[in-house]
């Protein structure tokens, strides 16, 4: 059974009016479990979209998404996923703890199991000794792990992210992307990452799915090959540079393809 | 290190006040300027400590009809914010109204309210402290509720969580500083608006009525005294107002808006 089934989707907003975006066309997308899988894009391609329907944020226009097997609406009821954003979305009225905790709260869980959970995640992201601060008094990257504390802690099998690292300076993200990494190995979890960054998506994915915008659609899928175990090393790497070139000449791609000037302009080199 | 601090902070008012009030004494005894014109200091002080009773008296009167219209207008205010928050066709309607009801001054409805109660009732000024207590909560606290970020939202429903649970757990903490927020604006206004109250009739038993008949009958001084009374009433609402949002801050509510951003 994969983890996200994607089949045929398409989402068009204001249809039939003259304000009709289509923002997917006809998507199909399979993610296994434990694959850590990239949408790449330039601004408009619909990246942002399609991690909305697999979240069930948004319904399809047509086609259909499972995840876990089940339906995306019902896997969103269940809490199949845990999701973060570019935004690291804390409350800023709630300690950091009390903030792991919101998703178990909602599910029902009573106080000690949630505190013990909220101690380990903190453990699981490095941040132990900051369970009773407030979120204002942590860093931008602080905040940000601690969001993805909340995303994984209700142990779920899948995390969706939306850019969650691009609000941050280039030393964090590098250092970010290698926590990630650790964090989805311990805790054996699928991703579903959203970024404009090449070298991120390489960095990190087994697949980097490559889109194009106008309308929204999937154009390439590149497999990248840098190994079970990433390093600092890896960033030096043959195989490193030769999926970024993999990559970024598919977005080239999409780019005379359809002869949208200023559509990869969009893309962060970076 | 604190308190030198503290004195740092609190010295150059407190001299500068002192001097001001040398300088009017000085300005009225030196050019001999009549009681009737501008009274000076001195005898203010001296009027405020002979009628202090009675000054306790009116600001008492005030004070009660600020207060009463304060906490009604500040409840009815709350609870309409989240009639409107859930039926935003209703929010629509009513919010544009809201903010132009708070750019004029209401208060002088005050006269209508007088021909509805008995001329002794205090409920007309009471009734034009709430409205205008009302709309500045009305304003801000729905403001509170309704402009949560998107990311909180999209969150919440990512975990299937319901209405009210967003309403528990986002929309009403978020809503907390914006109505300390209001109440440090409605706290003066309050009192400003019992004291105008006062000036359209009814009974003359508060500050601002005490105000228009001493000068009425000459005693400018003891005017002053009562004007004294009224700052000293402002200044309390709005200490107090101060204290609460500290103490709510204190549990990291209001936090966001001192440190952040």
């Amino acid at each position: 059974m994969s983890a996200v089934q994607v089949t045929g989707a398409s989402k068009i907003f204001n249809q039939g009016t003259p304000k009709q975006v289509d923002a997917l066309i006809d998507v199909n997308l399979t993610v296994e479990p434990g694959e850590f899988v990239s949408l790449i894009g330039p601004s408009g391609c619909g990246k942002s979209t399609l991690l909305r329907l697999i979240a069930n944020l948004l319904e399809p226009t047509t086609g259909s998404i499972t995840v876990n097997g089940k339906q995306a609406s019902q896997s969103r009821l269940d809490q199949d996923y845990g999701m973060a954003f570019q935004q690291a979305g804390l409350f800023d009225w709630r300690t950091v703890a009390k903030n792991i905790e919101l998703p178990l709260e909602l599910k029902g869980w009573d106080k000690t199991k949630r505190a013990a959970r909220a101690q380990e995640m903190l453990e699981l992201v490095k941040l132990p000794e900051f369970a009773e601060l407030y979120p204002w008094q942590l860093s931008g990257g602080m905040q940000q792990r601690i969001a993805i504390a909340r995303a994984l802690a209700a142990h779920p099998p899948l995390l969706l992210m939306d850019e969650p690292f691009g609000a941050l300076d280039e030393m964090t993200r590098e250092y970010m992307q290698g926590e990630l990494l650790r964090i989805c190995a311990e805790t054996s979890t699928t991703v579903v990452f959203v970024t404009h960054s090449i070298p991120e998506a390489v960095y990190l994915s087994h697949r980097v799915v490559v889109m194009s915008p106008r309308p929204g659609r999937i154009t390439d899928l590149i497999n990248v090959n840098l190994g079970a175990k990433r390093t600092e090393d890896t960033r030096a790497a043959a195989d490193f540079f030769t999926g970024i070139t993999a990559v970024r000449e598919a977005l080239r791609g999409t780019h005379a393809d359809h002869a949208n000037a200023g559509a990869v302009r969009g893309v962060e080199d970076r | 290190m604190i308190n030198t601090s503290r004195i740092r902070r609190i010295l150059p008012p407190l001299v500068f006040g002192v001097a001001f009030l040398s300088l009017w004494e000085g300005v009225v005894r030196g050019f001999d300027l009549k009681p009737y014109f501008l009274a000076a200091p001195s005898k203010i002080f001296e009027q405020f400590f002979k009628n202090f009773v009675r000054i306790w008296e009116a600001t008492s009167v005030s004070g009660t009809n600020a207060l009463v219209g304060l906490i009604a207008g500040t409840v009815f205010g709350v609870a309409m914010s989240f009639v409107l928050s859930r039926y935003r066709f209703l929010g629509e309607l009513v919010t544009p109204l809201a903010i132009a009801l708070n750019a004029i001054p209401i208060f002088v409805l005050v006269a209508v309210l007088n021909n509805m109660y008995s001329i002794t009732s205090e409920i007309p000024r009471r009734i034009m402290v709430s409205l205008v207590v009302y709309f500045i909560v009305l304003v801000n606290v729905a403001k509170g509720l309704t402009q949560v970020q998107s990311t909180h939202v999209e969150l919440m429903k990512s975990y299937a969580a319901s209405d009210f649970a967003i309403l528990r757990k986002v929309r009403v903490p978020n809503a907390v500083p914006y109505l300390f927020t209001a109440l440090k604006i409605a706290a003066p206004v309050s009192v400003i608006t019992a004291f105008v109250s006062e000036y359209f009739g009814g009974s003359q038993n508060g500050l601002g009525s005490r105000i228009t008949s001493n000068i009425a009958n000459s005693k400018n001084a003891a005017a002053w005294a009562y004007v004294l009374g009224a700052c000293l009433l402002g200044l309390t609402f709005y200490a107090v107002s101060i204290v609460l949002e500290n103490v709510a801050s204190r549990g990291g509510v209001a936090s966001k808006t001192n440190n952040n951003k």
